[in-house]
């Protein structure tokens, strides 16, 4: 069972594409996720010492935020970085599974956990390089991000809110979800459009969750004229108001 | 990583047991060693002991023990699965050739190729328990070429070591086995060296760049985490070890479990009787504490790539 799934072309795979330009780090998937998935097909998803000083719990998405320097005289950016699992093709928290308890769907390649296998090694967590798995230390068993499997299928939903519940709750909209495998879908065109990258493409895993760069053009922004404002006789350079400033406050 | 004392105890004694019942298996079908059944009742309750006390140990960091069987059923895919079956596959072999030799007396024929059967099998189970390591892509001082090596030296040095201490009850001066011991210690150093080079001047090809994909105009590092408080990434992948202290269980490791094992080793080459079997005694105890503070390192030293998310800029 921990073998995967055969790969045939045209195959289906659902995931994210997250748009590092629009996310402004609200925070608001990471909540959204730990509200649908504590009752959902994971559920629960448990907080200790919920209340204390050192409370820590589980969450299947969590957002960093990095800076990224700019290039040559360009300021710094903030990027936002929500981060859940990426439901890659060559999963090895899958493969190095003992039980069988974790593994890919052949129909989608959702990437799940079936808790009553599971016997607790914690193996798939030290063999995913992305941090998706935690442990549920109250279950005694490995738990993820499931993509919202009960959401994205659930026939008691209105079609549109047949979305993972970090996409639906996004208030920039720099999530999408949808078929990564289908070159012609939505979230393909935005992938291809935007240059969606992969994360640490060096290990191999093949994640199907992309993440589009900052598009932010760089500014070089120059360094602001205060020693020319303050010299009392710099009358070269500026406009004919800025110059009157200049000898007016340099009085 | 996050040294669980339990995993740290069940490899060094069931990597020492395995590679005991390794040395026996092999050594009395062949006449290497001696056939008395007291000899055998003793060496293989020893590695029998270790073995499966290791393997118990492992049991209890699970979260659910109860459903450990179920580990034996993936061993198409997962190192850890084929560690499970392997072990236990020892120990079938290993039992018939334990009750053929002790109980009846026969070490060769059928019972003798049992010996060498689970002498295969615990050589098999201590490389397997070094690619559930070797075979984990996000942890650059584990994925390496020395890893697997590694562990099979250090199990192979640790049995020598208990083989040539319980040996001293049955033959006066066992010096052929004295003198692999030492060479089985001389090789655990020098490949524990090695790895220990590699992981000091090399790291892992993930970057916090790659590992975001961000960094195309400039440095890239981490701004603010996640979260303020604990959680399991960082408890089970987050642990860091002082440089200080590093260096200093190294160097401890260094002289428990490879100088001061080898040293009394040639004590008991050269002296005799009792202060050969005492020395041999000390060099088991010396190389066991060496082994896990070994081991607890090995763990200790290992950094996962989803500290990249966590500040560090490199793995």
């Amino acid at each position: 069972m921990t073998d995967l799934p055969r790969p045939h072309p045209g195959q289906k795979k659902l995931g994210l594409v997250i748009d590092l330009d629009l996310c402004v780090g609200c925070h608001a998937c990471a909540t959204a996720c730990k509200e649908w998935n504590s009752g959902g097909h994971m559920a629960p998803l448990p907080d200790f010492n919920a209340y204390g000083d050192g409370a820590w719990g589980v969450w299947f998405n969590r957002i960093h935020s990095f800076e990224e320097e700019g290039s040559a005289g360009g300021s710094a950016c903030t990027v936002h970085f929500p981060k859940s699992c990426l439901h890659c093709d060559e999963p090895a928290c899958v493969t190095v599974c003992p039980t069988g308890a974790s593994y890919k769907r052949a129909e989608d390649g959702i990437v799940l956990v079936n808790e009553s296998l599971c016997i607790g090694c914690k193996l798939c967590s030290w063999a995913c390089p992305y941090g998706a798995r935690e442990f549920d230390a109250d279950a005694g068993v490995m738990k993820k991000c499931t993509l919202c499997i009960d959401r994205i299928y659930n026939d008691n939903l209105i079609p549109e809110e047949r979305q993972p519940a970090c996409v639906m709750v996004c208030p920039t909209k720099a999530r999408f979800f949808g078929d990564l495998g289908d070159p012609n879908s939505a979230v393909s065109e935005i992938v291809a459009t935007h240059g969606g990258k992969d994360l640490m493409p060096e290990l191999g895993y093949r994640p199907v969750n992309k993440y589009l760069p900052p598009r932010r053009a760089p500014t070089p922004s120059e360094p602001l004229q205060l020693a020319a404002l303050g010299a009392p006789d710099s009358d070269s350079g500026g406009n004919a108001l800025l110059r009157w400033v200049d000898r007016l406050l340099s009085r | 990583m996050h040294p669980a004392l339990s995993i740290v105890f069940f490899t060094t004694a069931s990597g020492a047991g395995f590679a005991l019942l390794f040395l026996i298996g092999i050594g009395v079908p062949l006449g290497l060693l001696p056939d008395d059944p007291w000899f055998g009742l003793a060496a293989l309750a020893l590695a029998f002991a270790l073995a499966a006390g290791g393997l118990v140990s492992s049991a209890f960091h699970l979260g659910h023990p109860e459903r450990a069987w179920r580990a034996f059923s993936q061993w198409r895919s997962s190192w850890l699965s084929r560690e499970g079956v392997m072990s236990v596959k020892t120990f079938v072999p290993a039992a018939i050739f334990a009750i053929g030799w002790v109980l009846f007396g026969a070490t060769s024929g059928f019972i003798g190729l049992c010996g060498i059967l689970a002498a295969a099998l615990a050589a098999g189970t201590i490389y397997c328990t070094g690619m559930i390591y070797a075979s984990l892509k996000p942890i650059h001082q584990w994925r390496n070429r020395w890893t697997v090596p590694n562990y099979l030296a250090l199990g192979l040095m640790s049995g020598f070591l208990l083989l040539d201490l319980i040996l001293r009850f049955w033959v006066s001066s066992p010096v052929g086995t004295t003198i692999l011991t030492l060479m089985a210690i001389a090789a655990a150093w020098w490949l524990k060296e090695a790895y220990w080079r590699l992981i000091d001047t090399t790291s892992a090809p993930s970057t916090v760049a790659s590992a975001t994909a961000l960094g195309s105009r400039g440095r890239v590092r981490l701004l603010e985490q996640p979260h303020t408080q604990d959680n399991y990434l960082l408890q089970e992948m987050g642990y860091r070890i002082a440089r200080k202290h590093r260096a200093r269980l190294r160097v401890i490791a260094r002289i428990a479990g490879f100088a001061l094992p080898a040293l009394l080793t040639l004590v008991a080459l050269v002296a005799a009787g009792k202060t050969a079997a005492i020395a041999a005694a000390i060099a088991v105890a010396t190389a066991g504490l060496g082994l896990i503070i070994e081991r607890w390192l090995f763990f200790a030293e290992a950094k996962h790539t989803v500290t990249l998310y966590y500040g560090a800029d490199a793995a």
